[in-house]
């Protein structure tokens, strides 16, 4: 593999939140084409360390670059790269059609993409384009947020447990987007099913108190 | 710069949605529409001699009421969004710090200035109809002290959203702000003006650094050029000071108050963990 692809490169990175450590040393490496899914009991760190690599928080120690960026001094170029969805659907007070609005501005992902994204999974965004995004059902939030990182079509996702709020039958839907997206690009999804992405990822990392403390391909 | 005003559009619709931005219209927009058509039937009346009570009365209920709605609203949506990780996913977006705060910033100004901008003029249109001459030095500087009233405000808001994590201290802490600048600072004042160790001269100093009183001072000096309401105190400011100089300091001085919070709160914002 060229040294080239490497997308997210995490060196000995600490965090702290009042005294307690929370990220302890975390060494990764995350290429183009690895599907990774990020597991480890409540508590463990999963959502901190994206956090890190998203640039929302000031490390204590080490190092991150995201496409040889550095999150936080170059948010703009690494978040460029990134579709993201939190782990919880935030309560956007936006209307829909606002959301898409602020989306296609600030990233340049088209309106239409991500209408045709939320058309896979049977939401209809023109429909609801008039209404606060918080009003939306939890399940239909997922969705938007879901065909939104999708149709940004970014070299790196990172997915939060994505799927908490939907049914069966939109989970089945969203594993078919995730297995269709047809172009190189490296994955992170925090999950507390593994079972479920079997098939999808390619990579298991396991997190405990803040440490990395198995990394397996798979 | 396109991102900036972005953020601002953004901001601005989904102030016109909230029940506080209607709160606030119908209080201020009535307040001030009544405060000016005062001001200007009373300039036509009795041609500027003295302030009637009723011009102070609505004078101080502006100074009580627009730093508290715009310190709470102000802080409720910043570390409300923080809160709810909407800051996060909004910021999970190629969006510079920048564009964010100062978009918000501008959004948030044009939602608190623009009601009582809009009412002062309907007050303006108004006084033409009844036919008195419009003085629009007065309404100019007028409009320019509400503005620098919004801005200081504004400014300490946006400083201790960005200074404090959570929602409930950082309306607790707006609301000390408040008494301090309304209140404390007068009562601290007045006893050691009673106690005469200190010159009257620092007294009113100090007092005049409060950007609610520069607005006041200010507010009371274009309707009132001799400042008679206020007593001996006026003497002291229009020796020192001079009247343009006192109009120029109450638009100026609270302006930079804001700017300067303003400016500290987005250095932390860049400094501190975003969430
Ligand atoms: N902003 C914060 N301030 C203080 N402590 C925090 C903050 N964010 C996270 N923590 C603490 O850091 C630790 C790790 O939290 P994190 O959210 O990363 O866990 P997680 O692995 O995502 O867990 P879960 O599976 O429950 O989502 C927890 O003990 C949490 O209390
Ligand atoms: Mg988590």
């Amino acid at each position: 593999m060229k040294a080239s692809t490497v997308i997210v490169d995490v060196e000995n990175v600490r965090k702290r939140f009042q005294g307690a450590t929370v990220l302890d040393n975390v060494n990764l490496q995350i290429s183009l084409g690895d599907r990774v899914a990020m597991m480890g009991p409540n508590g463990a760190g999963k959502t901190t360390l994206v956090r890190c690599i998203l640039g929302f928080y000031h490390i204590d120690g080490g190092r991150i670059r995201v496409t040889g960026y550095d999150p936080v001094k170059e948010r703009v170029e690494v978040l460029k790269s990134v579709g993201f969805i939190p782990q919880l659907p935030p309560p956007v007070k936006l209307t829909v059609g606002e959301l898409l609005r602020f989306v296609e501005r600030s990233s340049g992902t088209s309106a239409a993409a991500i209408r045709k994204k939320a058309e896979e999974m049977e939401l209809d965004v023109v429909k609801h384009s008039q209404k606060p995004f918080f009003k939306l059902s939890g399940g239909m939030k997922q969705k938007l947020l879901i065909a939104i990182a999708l149709a940004r079509r970014s070299r790196l996702l990172v997915f939060d447990e994505p799927t908490a709020s939907l049914d069966p039958r939109a989970r089945e839907h969203f594993y078919e987007m995730l297995q269709s997206i047809d172009y190189e690009h490296a994955a992170i999804y925090i999950t507390h099913r593994a079972e479920e992405l079997a098939g999808l990822v390619n990579r298991e990392i396991y997190m405990d108190l803040g440490k990395v403390v198995d990394d397996e391909r798979i | 710069m396109k991102n900036l005003f972005l953020i601002s559009y953004l901001d601005i619709r989904e102030s016109l949605r909230s029940k506080w931005f209607y709160v606030y219209a119908f209080v201020f927009g009535g307040l001030m529409g009544l405060f000016f058509i005062s001001g200007i039937t009373d300039s036509v009346v009795m041609g500027f001699t003295g302030l009637s009570r009723l011009l102070l009365v609505f004078m101080q209920v502006t100074i009580v009421i627009l730093p508290i709605f715009i310190l709470i609203t102000t802080v409720k949506s910043i570390s409300g969004d923080r809160e709810s990780n909407i800051l996060e996913y909004m910021l999970s977006f190629p969006i510079s710090l920048k564009e964010y705060y100062w978009g918000k910033f501008l959004g948030r100004f044009v939602t608190v200035f623009f009601p009582v901008f809009v009412a002062l003029l309907v007050g303006v249109v108004w006084g033409l109809f009844k036919g008195g001459a419009i003085p629009w030095g007065m309404v100019i500087l007028y409009s320019l002290l509400i503005l620098s009233l919004c801005l200081s405000f504004l400014g300490v808001a946006f400083f201790i959203s960005t200074l404090v994590k959570s929602h409930d201290v950082g309306l607790g802490l707006s609301f000390a702000v408040w008494i301090l600048l309304l209140a404390f600072i007068d009562v601290a004042l007045i006893g050691l003006m009673m106690q005469n160790r200190v010159s009257d001269g620092v007294v009113i100093t100090i007092a005049m650094l409060n950007p609610l009183e520069a607005f006041r001072i200010g507010a009371i000096a274009l309707f009132d050029p001799e400042l008679t309401v206020i007593g001996p105190v006026a003497y002291y400011l229009l020796d020192t000071l001079g009247h343009g100089f006192l109009m120029l300091y109450a638009v100026v001085y609270p302006i930079l108050v804001g700017a300067l919070f303003a400016f500290f709160g987005y250095a932390l914002f860049r400094k501190k963990d975003l969430l």
